[in-house]
């Protein structure tokens, strides 16, 4: 089972070679032997999710099913999941048991999939190296001295190490597609507004978007399907319809166009990544793809502009927390101002509150031209950028993170350095754009990803695309040793 | 520009966030690093560009206002730290 696609599982159920209890309980016992050393989960509830097996199954047996019936997922812990401790990686929600389920939850449950437990991430989904999380950090799989990347590393850990087979991720400048990346799998942040966020707790809003984890292009096809869909409960939800991402993927790609950014082959991009993406493309080359020359000029003001937008949102997002309606609250404190002070000192971790801390400064009287909306102005000319290249070719591929995964507390006390992990990835979730990773080989034993970026709602292309390489390569299929 | 001690305090107090006096200094640092790479934007030319607030280009949907969501107030207000006859208790406001 260790191995197996969405397609196989399903498979399986459906000639009955093992139950949704079954499957259930396997990824539950990989869990228990492995997350005390990978540290991917930060909530693991047995009964719940053997409970919602015995559903699947009698969905199963009566017929009543669909290809993610009875299949076993791992979620990210920014989903609010009803009767789950859902703590956003912080000590600030660490008592928070959600009420209600988000879209998202709610999308697999109907489904029929099994919820095996909420992974690690970085604290409120801010970070790259799943360091700042309260629940401690989470360890590659690949190499436990090594990060997982992040904000989705519990998601990408989990996978990875096959405690299961497939996970939610959010990507709000790279969340989903570096640690896909560094951990060695296939993810896909999809267009903004493709996926409800009614739910996800809020980050960045303007930028944050769900998608799917997994070790396969197909098996992201099959979790998109479930994901993506109209919600009136999220204003910026777009109502389109319904697509089927599992329809194109054996399309051939002869003849698309793949435009190739100069601007992502510069320098502080590692000398191995970039010759293993280059034998992708010349693979891509092979598969009857043709290889464009663009530009997208302003790359390299994506992380400024992103460091001014992002924490300015969050900084809004983030002043809910209050610790009156719920959430931590400060044990001591004079009046309601001393208990607003020392609940948000106390409950926020250090790049947390950095970032609450640079998006008030930014937001504050007499600085909102020179940066907000500075920002702003060149966020459309980044958009503007993808709107020139997209007139030259059908995707654009490059690397998806700098480097491979680095040393664990490596960078954790140089944000600088961490925010440039982000470098390749930030651009799109400025533009709104659709970009997903997948792995295409290994340098000192580390995964390296690829990153494709589509044209809005151009994800079933894109998965296409990841599907061709798949077809013809064995990368998705690496193990690390000793899971 | 470049953000000071005084500055620092400012946005502390505007964000509700307590800093003690040893943190000062660290932060101050961290977020004066930040603040030069954001100021990377501030040599690009930007007249006449229109500022960009959304990913997508679209427009707010309306729909009725009907009210579909079902009491959860015997779930939410267990998750408060202090409640009493279904309000939220806070420290005293008014003398």
């Amino acid at each position: 089972m260790i191995n197996n696609s969405i397609n196989e599982l399903h498979h399986g159920l459906l000639k009955k070679d093992f139950s949704s209890v079954e499957l259930a309980e396997y990824f539950l016992s990989r869990i228990k032997k492995l997350n005390p050393s990978i540290n991917a989960f930060i909530t693991v509830d047995e009964e719940k999710s053997l409970g919602q097996a015995k559903l699947a199954d009698e969905k199963i047996s009566k017929g009543d099913l669909n290809p993610l019936t009875g299949i076993p997922i791992a979620q990210k812990d920014i989903f609010c999941a009803k009767g789950w401790k859902t703590t956003c990686g912080s000590l600030m929600l660490d008592n928070f048991i959600s009420p209600y389920d988000a879209y998202v939850i709610e999308a697999f449950n109907k489904a029929g999939s099994v919820n095996l437990g909420k992974t690690n991430m970085d604290e409120f989904a801010m970070g790259s190296s799943n360091e700042t999380s309260y629940y401690g950090p989470v360890k590659n799989p690949w190499n436990l001295d090594y990060v997982p990347g992040g904000s989705s590393g519990g998601s990408a850990a989990a996978v990875a190490s096959r405690m299961a087979p497939i996970a939610t991720g959010t990507d709000t400048g790279g969340s989903i597609r570096q640690p896909a990346s560094l951990c060695g799998l296939t993810g896909l942040k999809p267009t903004y507004g493709l996926v409800s966020r009614f739910g996800m707790i809020a980050f960045a809003s303007s930028l944050d978007q769900a998608g799917p984890m997994a070790l396969t292009a197909e098996d992201c096809a099959h979790m998109l399907n479930v994901m993506a869909g109209y919600d009136e409960r999220d204003s910026t939800c777009i109502n389109r319809p319904k697509e089927d991402y599992l329809a194109n993927l054996d399309h051939s790609i002869q003849g698309l166009k793949i435009g190739i950014p100069k601007e992502f082959f510069d320098e502080g991009l590692d000398a191995n990544v970039q010759k293993l993406v280059e034998e992708a493309l010349n693979e891509y080359k092979k598969l009857g793809a043709e290889l464009v020359d663009i530009s997208l000029p302003n790359t390299s003001l994506a992380i400024p502009v992103y460091y001014v937008i992002a924490p300015a949102e969050a900084s809004s997002n983030l002043s809910r927390y209050d610790g009156v309606r719920y959430g931590y609250r400060a044990k001591e404190y004079k009046d309601l101002m001393d208990m607003y002070f020392k609940t948000r000192e106390q409950g926020f971790g250090e790049e947390v509150k950095r970032r609450i801390l640079i998006g008030t400064y930014v937001l504050s009287a007499g600085y909102y031209d020179a940066y907000y909306l500075k920002a702003q102005k060149i966020r459309k000319l980044i958009s503007n950028d993808f709107k020139e290249a997209f007139t030259k070719c059908d995707v654009i591929m490059g690397p998806a993170a700098p480097s491979v995964a680095f040393k664990s507390g490596d960078k954790k006390e140089d944000p600088l350095a961490m925010y440039l992990q982000d470098i390749y990835t930030i651009s799109t979730n400025l533009a709104g754009l659709p970009g997903m990773s997948l792995p295409v080989g290994q340098t000192q034993g580390l995964p390296v990803g690829l990153q494709i970026i589509g044209n809005y709602f151009k994800e079933s292309q894109m998965l296409n695309m990841a599907h061709a390489y798949q077809q013809k390569t064995q990368w998705h299929k690496m193990m690390p040793e000793g899971v | 520009m470049s953000l000071n001690q005084a500055d620092l305090k400012k946005i502390a107090h505007l964000a509700r966030i307590n800093v003690s006096e040893e943190e000062t200094k660290v932060l101050e640092e961290k977020l004066q690093g930040i603040m030069s790479l954001i100021d990377q934007m501030q040599n690009v030319d930007t007249d006449n560009v229109e500022p960009m607030s959304h990913a997508i280009e679209v427009s707010q949907p309306l729909r009725e206002d009907i009210i579909k969501e079902t009491d959860i107030r015997k779930d939410s207000l267990p998750l408060a730290s202090e409640v009493q006859d279904s309000l939220f208790v806070v420290p005293q406001v008014i003398e």
